[in-house]
């Protein structure tokens, strides 16, 4: 009886395990079909920098990166201390501080509905690609209240503050052929004071030094665990392989 | 004044010492004097394995926790502070949350392999049971450790599990309310759970390890052939003629399986601690948010086959308890285990081959519903939730009869190399 | 089982060898546990130096501001604090602060860069207790030769107005002075050498 049952279900449960492994696929593809293809590279010192200035200039007006110091931006990116009060440190606050922002809350209540968020973790919670798509798909609207909405972030509580710099697109409804233009539904009508290689450039800094920020000490995590490795696999393992080898010539 | 010598007959320092406290004879007993089987094959790594991510947790979970702050509000706080502020914090941060992972990893493969062999069979119902309890509260230490980021998963990790205890009937709600401190997971409840973590589950697992330990060199190891290696002694030396000591013999060579382990687990540390979602998710890097559950919400991978089973049953009779009857219940079946195999031979390599198929589908079996229980349901994973569930039941309450009508083959007397 | 064909120096070799290699590997696993327990980036932040405003601090006046979890006392002297310093040197344990600890532009008589203003951590070199200012004298219940100066109410230590202690007191060095540098003529930033300037 029970013999039956086993011999009877295996044509049954082989059909599904491959019904699995098909529909796997399908379903990590649905989850990340809209973003643009975005490597990040956050060992890229020059666009992390350039990310740096930028994000102060453009996004920490409103946005804070509350765990991430000045002083630490300074030691992973090279600068020191007077750079740092220079270029990056708008608030006069000390290098020791974390980035944060002087827009009290309860005002970007009023403005915005909603306070911004923190940006120190936004590339691990969605991704990289996300961020990088979302910086690009800003489009005129006018049922929004800033006049803009954003194709990664529906009904967005942001103004488009890259607006100036990548010019406005606008939405081109029921045309979503692959291929077109940048891989978004978007147009650009009116040209910002960036051309959209330029922008795209600016984009791709922003996003590495939002990658960056989110784990500031991946550089030193990588370079640590080259040397693990190395100890483990040509000095630990052949040691313990050979002494396993010799104490086992005992056993008969 | 005159003692009475030790029984080993050490002197000086060690004398002094074994004249009061056991030690030489527990280094006897325990390794150079524990005769373990000598045909111990790639499955018996992971017992050693397993108390080696033991060590792993407790010493860098006492480090995490000099630097956590539980507590609604500081929680999450504290675990950047840890990352960013705490020297080489990230490191010990992540060993300890990929260790959680190669924790449950290590331990799975530990129970398939005595599954495989048949270690839980008489006289080893004990160990097993020791074991199953170990499993047991490691499920609880796991659930714990993931509460306590208070990441936005963390918070709905919460939310679920502990809504478990809410679906009994009558007392259920105010034993939820009871055990959350709150109305919701709150800032009681990350603190209570902090304290189950990192004091009273540490302590119940590590005083069942050592029952575990106990009773498996009261009663020896089982090995691939399942043959008792204590029948066959050296009549002179009292030896089993199949044993070699544990040390040296497998010490040196489960520390080849530590380093290989070792790289492994740290590809993992180094150069993928996220686990691509499985060891760190998406949504435990924003604050816990009791508005917004995340869109995909799953427990941890390890969870995740008794929680395909917990989805896969429907509610009836206004109630969702079933589901949680049927959950438990695949943990507690494992508590029976020893007494529903009633083959005569303990070792896969003698079973016949209806033990064989069914052992190679509950692998798949277990497979199978690990990834459903990972991601969203939809109508054909729920069918194939419900009948994963259904064999997982009828592989370990069929065994008393599938066990007995298989064939079987002849054991040999002594072991096969 | 046997013991037949067992090269024994081999054995030896490897043996120590991978005692040595996986303690080695070990101890470096030790390093970044002990080391996570140093003062952590937050800590070394709060403990970044601090600026001080002295332009509003009366002559006779001690003000208090705080470094590295430290009182720093900043305190403006009189002519007549600084003139005493002198005449109690025949009683000081230390009078040149050879072996107290302040900065090398601090090595003077009058322990400042600036003889007017004391900067130095207020605390009792003995046990760690707070020391109290009593600048009044002649005062016999302390010292029939008081001048002013330092006196720790809790094991009765006795130091000048720079903070040198008397010799045969339960204390054994003169208060710490802590680095230190002039921004400006009215601002101080406490915790900074002034090579760094």
């Amino acid at each position: 009886m029970s013999r039956l049952n086993a011999r009877g279900r295996a044509p049954v449960l082989t059909f599904l395990l491959t019904a699995l492994l098909l529909a796997a696929p399908a379903s990590r593809a649905q989850e990340e079909a809209k973003t643009l293809p975005f490597t990040d590279n956050a060992s890229n010192v020059a666009s992390v920098q350039r990310g740096a200035r930028d994000f102060m200039a453009y996004c920490s007006g409103c946005h804070s990166l509350k765990y991430l110091r000045y002083n630490r931006i300074g030691q992973d990116l090279g600068l020191s201390d007077d750079m740092l009060k220079q270029n990056l440190i708008f608030s006069g606050v000390k290098v020791g501080e974390p980035v944060t922002t002087s827009m009290p809350a309860k005002s970007s209540e009023d403005w915005f509905g909603r306070t911004p968020p923190d940006l120190s973790l936004e590339t691990k919670s969605r991704s990289p690609e996300w961020v990088y798509s979302y910086l690009m798909g800003f489009y005129l609207d006018k049922t929004r209240p800033f006049g803009v909405n954003n194709l990664f972030l529906p009904n967005v509580a942001m103004p488009a503050v890259l607006g100036e710099l990548q010019g406005w697109q606008v939405k081109e409804e029921g045309e979503k052929t692959a291929g077109h233009g940048e891989g978004l539904p978007l147009k650009l009508v009116q040209p910002g004071s960036m051309t959209p290689e330029e922008y795209k450039a600016f984009v791709s800094d922003l996003t590495n030094f939002m990658v960056y920020a989110a784990e500031p000490t991946a550089k030193e995590r990588v370079s640590t665990g080259w040397g693990v490795m190395f100890y483990l696999i040509f000095l630990l393992l052949p040691l313990t392989y050979f002494l396993k080898k010799e104490f086992w010539r005992d056993v008969h | 004044m005159a003692i009475i010598p030790n029984p080993h007959k050490t002197t000086g320092f060690l004398g002094w010492i074994d004249d009061r406290f056991p030690l030489t004879k527990l280094w006897k007993d325990h390794l150079s004097e524990y005769y373990a089987p000598k045909n111990f094959n790639f499955w018996y790594y992971f017992g050693s394995l397993a108390l080696f991510v033991l060590v792993n947790q407790l010493l860098t979970g006492i480090l995490l926790a000099m630097a956590y702050k539980p507590g609604a509000d500081t929680a999450f706080d504290s675990v950047q502070y840890i990352m960013r502020d705490v020297s080489w914090g990230w490191l010990i941060r992540y060993l300890h949350a990929t260790g959680a992972s190669a924790f449950f990893l290590v331990v799975y493969l530990h129970m398939f392999r005595g599954i495989l062999y048949g270690s839980h069979r008489k006289p080893r119902e004990l160990v097993w049971i020791f074991g199953a309890l170990i499993f047991l509260v490691l499920m609880a230490e796991g659930f714990c450790g993931y509460v306590l980021p208070w990441g936005n998963m963390s918070y709905w990790g919460a939310q679920v599990i502990l809504s478990l205890f809410g679906t009994i009937p009558y007392i259920g709600h105010a034993l939820q309310v009871w055990i959350q401190g709150d109305y919701t997971p709150a800032d009681a409840t990350v603190n209570r759970l902090f304290s189950l973590h990192v004091v009273a589950l540490p302590f119940m697992l590590v005083g069942l390890v050592v029952a575990h330990l106990i009773a498996l060199h009261e009663v020896g190891s089982n090995n691939p052939d399942g043959i008792e290696i204590k029948k066959n002694k050296d009549p002179v030396t009292h030896i089993p003629l199949d044993g070699i000591g544990f040390h040296p013999y497998y010490t040196v060579k489960d520390l080849v399986g530590v380093v290989v382990f070792l790289i492994i687990f740290s590809a993992v540390i180094f150069f993928a601690p996220e686990g691509g979602g499985y060891v760190l998710e998406k949504p435990n890097f924003t604050p816990a948010n009791p508005q917004v559950t995340p869109d995909e919400i799953a427990p941890s991978w390890y969870f995740c086959v008794f929680y395909a089973m917990l989805r896969a049953v429907p509610s009836a009779f206004n109630t969702q308890i079933w589901g949680v009857i049927v959950m438990f219940a695949a943990i507690v079946v494992l508590f029976f285990l020893p007494w529903l195999d009633r083959s005569p031979v303990k070792s896969i390599r003698y079973k016949g081959p209806i033990f064989k198929f069914a052992v190679v589908i509950f692998a798949a079996d277990f497979l199978m519903l690990s990834y459903l229980g990972m991601h969203k349901p939809n109508p054909l994973f729920t069918l194939l939730a419900r009948l994963g569930t259904l064999y997982y039941f009828l592989f370990f309450l069929g065994m008393p009869i599938y066990t007995k009508i298989d064939k079987t083959k002849p054991v040999p007397e002594r072991v096969t190399a | 089982m046997s013991n037949e064909g067992v090269d024994g120096g081999r054995r030896r070799f490897l043996t120590a060898a991978t005692s040595a290699v996986g303690a080695a590997g070990a101890l470096t696993v030790v390093w970044p546990f002990l080391a996570s327990l140093k003062p952590s980036a937050k800590a070394l932040a709060a403990g970044a130096p601090v600026s001080a405003d002295i332009s509003k601090i009366d002559e006779g006046q001690q003000v208090t501001f705080v470094w590295q979890g430290l009182n720093i006392w900043v305190l403006r002297r009189s002519k007549d604090m600084l003139d005493s310093l002198s005449k109690v040197t025949p009683q000081l344990a230390d009078p040149k602060s050879e072996s107290s600890t302040q900065p090398d532009y601090c090595k003077n008589e009058t322990r400042s860069i600036k003889p007017e203003f004391l900067v130095m951590n207020g605390k009792c070199t003995h046990l760690g207790c707070s020391p109290k200012l009593m600048p009044d004298h002649p005062n016999p219940a302390i010292d029939a030769n008081w001048q002013g100066g330092y006196f720790c109410p809790c094991h009765g230590s006795k130091y000048d107005i720079s903070g040198r202690v008397f010799s045969g007191q339960p204390a054994p060095l003169n208060m710490l002075v802590p680095p230190h540098r002039y921004v400006s003529d009215t601002l101080l930033m406490i915790g900074e050498d002034q090579k760094a300037a």
